[in-house]
């Protein structure tokens, strides 16, 4: 066999194999190298994963050679890739630009142990994304959220603790309430392999059990996913996290949950049983209409900036879902597009704020005060990326909103209701970027005295700077020329939507 | 009666999932919560070995070479055996971090409180030195 054909394997293993001996090497920069290279390795997989499966090929994978539906097997569609490349990209960018401000807040004591963790989420979550095996998926989702626990207790403040320990009861108890709804669905199909699942659920789609199964696993997984108004865990999990982690898991993990509940919803069950599609819609549009307002009128009046950037990710997520919940090649287009945008902006945005973390110890508005005249490139790469975030033309945001408000179109009257939230909401979002670009370029007073070393602030080192600056300037490159995620969204919305007339 | 007698080990799973849920959501003490997170999960366990019982199965293992015995599935304990894996390591992490609020704050009773009373608290006198 050639290695090509290894690749859906060399994704996971890449990662989890490395992370042991990364907690082997005890010095600090060898490990940091060590886990450096294993993610970069990683992208460059997912990038050739990407080249094989682009033009709507799918890769199927037996682990050992073990045919399904007896072994395991993993799949990866188009979908499958372009979260990948999310995932393994944002781990790499962050984790390169990232060793100064981790160092400064785990302590290079920890940092191999930490890194280790770090790898294990990585894997995890690439997992999660490569299996097409309902329990194969459930072992990665605890494996990510476990190794994700670890890392954002690394936070230096002990309010982590308390953050974490919540984030740890909610994740476990969404992970079960997954694993009840796969045992029901065994238990009626004999089957955990999705692909399997899909054609024998037909026999047994008129009784209950399946329906309590759907139930199960959409409130698990909308757990996982922070889909208001079960998000409660993820502000004070991401405002507490070491600044780097934030922007690694604020990219990908709450994705890779909605990643699964799409994939067993559309694929699973709205093929199977009547009228799931419009449950589904039911019961995931409102939520999602809530939550985009709750999220962006909850930020606007946070005082701390991680937290205003986290409630901000409740109301992306809430596009996401909307997207999704419109039932259409277009709507999920541009769920999918959103997946992608969203994790660019965020990325950047967290990265500038890892940025202003050497300088500042807490991310109070009131202590930034007129930053941006110290710290002017780092303030610039946040306008930027917050651009995106709103959705301004010619950023990568402005691509998916614009796809977003398009599908809503489709709906007549009640869609046109939908375009009006989508743009008053990006209203709301102007209102709480603009807050944060108004008190750090235009605030006055207090910022040399919270200096963390009590001297005068200086601009971020030239490394991180420059590694956000690539972040801000992607937003801006996938603006213009948003073909290579628009290829693989609109082809995975038509796989996606196989069995809509 | 028999439909409750039938389904007794589905009731079982059900009284400890509500149980556990209960004490995860009730419970100020964080160790009580973690205790009902892992009755939480046992339940589970319970639902998955129950399903794999088939009536007059014996273990699934050839004995004296004899292939037509019946069996109960194996698959579902399979399963739940990684299942009970990840669970202690929930348990075990958990407990960690327990011990760790434990030396933060002194206290592992409504710590909840407690953290979001300091957020009030640190809003109210600003310039706090970094750690």
């Amino acid at each position: 066999m050639s290695l090509a054909s290894q690749l859906p394997a060399l994704q996971v293993a890449v990662p989890m194999l490395t992370a042991p001996l990364v907690a082997l090497l005890r010095d600090s920069h060898l490990s940091w190298a060590a886990a450096f290279a294993a993610s970069a390795m990683s992208f460059v997989l997912a990038i050739a994963i990407t080249g094989q499966v682009i033009g709507g090929e799918t890769l199927v994978y037996h682990m050992g050679g073990w045919a399904p539906p007896f072994g395991i097997s993993l799949y990866i569609d188009e979908l499958s890739a372009l979260l990948l490349l999310i995932i393994t990209g944002a781990a790499t960018l962050t984790l390169l630009a990232g060793r100064g401000s981790l160092e400064e807040q785990v302590g290079e004591a920890r940092m191999p142990l930490f890194l280790a963790a770090w790898l294990l989420t990585l894997a995890g979550l690439a997992g999660i994304v490569v299996s097409g095996d309902a329990f194969n998926i459930f072992v990665f989702m605890e494996i990510s959220s476990l190794a994700t626990y670890i890392l954002v207790s690394g936070g230096p403040q002990r309010r982590a603790l308390t953050a974490v320990f919540k984030y740890l009861i909610t994740g476990t108890v969404g992970a079960t309430f997954y694993l009840i709804g796969v045992g029901m669905v065994y238990m009626m199909t004999g089957t955990l392999n999705i692909a399997d699942m899909e054609v024998r659920l037909a026999e047994v789609s008129d009784r209950n059990v399946v329906y309590v199964a759907a139930g199960f696993i959409t409130i698990g997984l909308a757990l996982k996913a922070a889909i208001f108004p079960l998000h409660a865990w993820m502000p004070n999990a991401y405002t507490f996290a070491p600044h780097i982690v934030t922007a690694f898991i604020a990219a990908c993990s709450t994705k890779v949950s909605l990643y699964v509940l799409l994939r067993l919803d559309f694929f699973v069950f709205q093929k199977n049983l009547v009228d799931h599609e419009l449950q589904f819609a039911y019961l995931l549009m409102p939520l999602a209409v809530i939550g985009i307002l709750y999220g962006s009128i909850a930020a606007i009046f946070e005082q701390n900036l991680k937290r205003i950037l986290a409630f901000s990710s409740v109301a992306q997520i809430g596009y996401i879902l909307l997207g999704a919940s419109l039932i259409s090649v277009a709507g999920f287009t541009a769920a999918v597009l959103h997946f992608f945008n969203h994790a660019l902006a965020k990325t950047a945005l967290f990265l500038a704020v890892a940025c202003l973390g050497l300088q500042f110890a807490k991310m109070r508005l009131e202590d930034l005060r007129g930053v941006g005249r110290s710290m002017p490139w780092t303030l610039a790469a946040f306008a930027g990326a917050g651009l995106s975030l709103i959705g301004v033309p010619g950023t990568a945001g402005f691509v998916s909103k614009w796809a977003l408000i398009g599908a809503a179109m489709e709906k007549g009257a009640p869609g046109a209701a939908l375009v009006a939230l989508i743009l008053f909401s990006s209203l709301l979002a102007v209102v709480y970027v603009w807050r944060i670009v108004e008190v750090t370029w235009f605030g006055h007073g207090g910022e040399q005295a919270k200096a963390a070393g009590g001297g005068p602030i200086t601009e971020a080192p030239l490394w991180i700077l420059t590694m956000t600056w690539v972040a801000v300037l992607a937003n801006f490159w996938f603006g213009f020329d948003s073909s290579l995620p628009m290829q693989l969204a609109s082809s995975s919305a038509e796989e996606f939507l196989r069995h809509q007339p | 009666m028999s439909e409750i007698l039938g389904l007794f080990n589905y009731w079982v799973f059900v009284l400890l999932m509500v149980i556990g849920f209960y004490a995860v959501i009730a419970k100020p003490n964080l160790i009580k919560k973690l205790l009902g997170l892992s009755i939480f999960q046992a339940a589970v366990f319970l639902l998955f070995i129950s399903m794999g019982k088939v009536d007059g199965g014996t273990a699934p293992i050839i004995q004296n070479g004899n292939w037509d015995a019946v069996f109960s599935n194996p698959l579902p304990q399979v399963l739940i055996l990684t299942a009970i894996v990840v669970g202690i390591s929930t348990l075990a992490l958990g407990l960690a971090i327990v011990v760790r609020i434990k030396e933060a704050y002194g206290t592992i009773e409504e710590i909840d409180a407690i953290a979001s009373g300091e957020a009030t608290q640190l809003q109210q006198d600003s310039g706090e030195s970094k750690q």
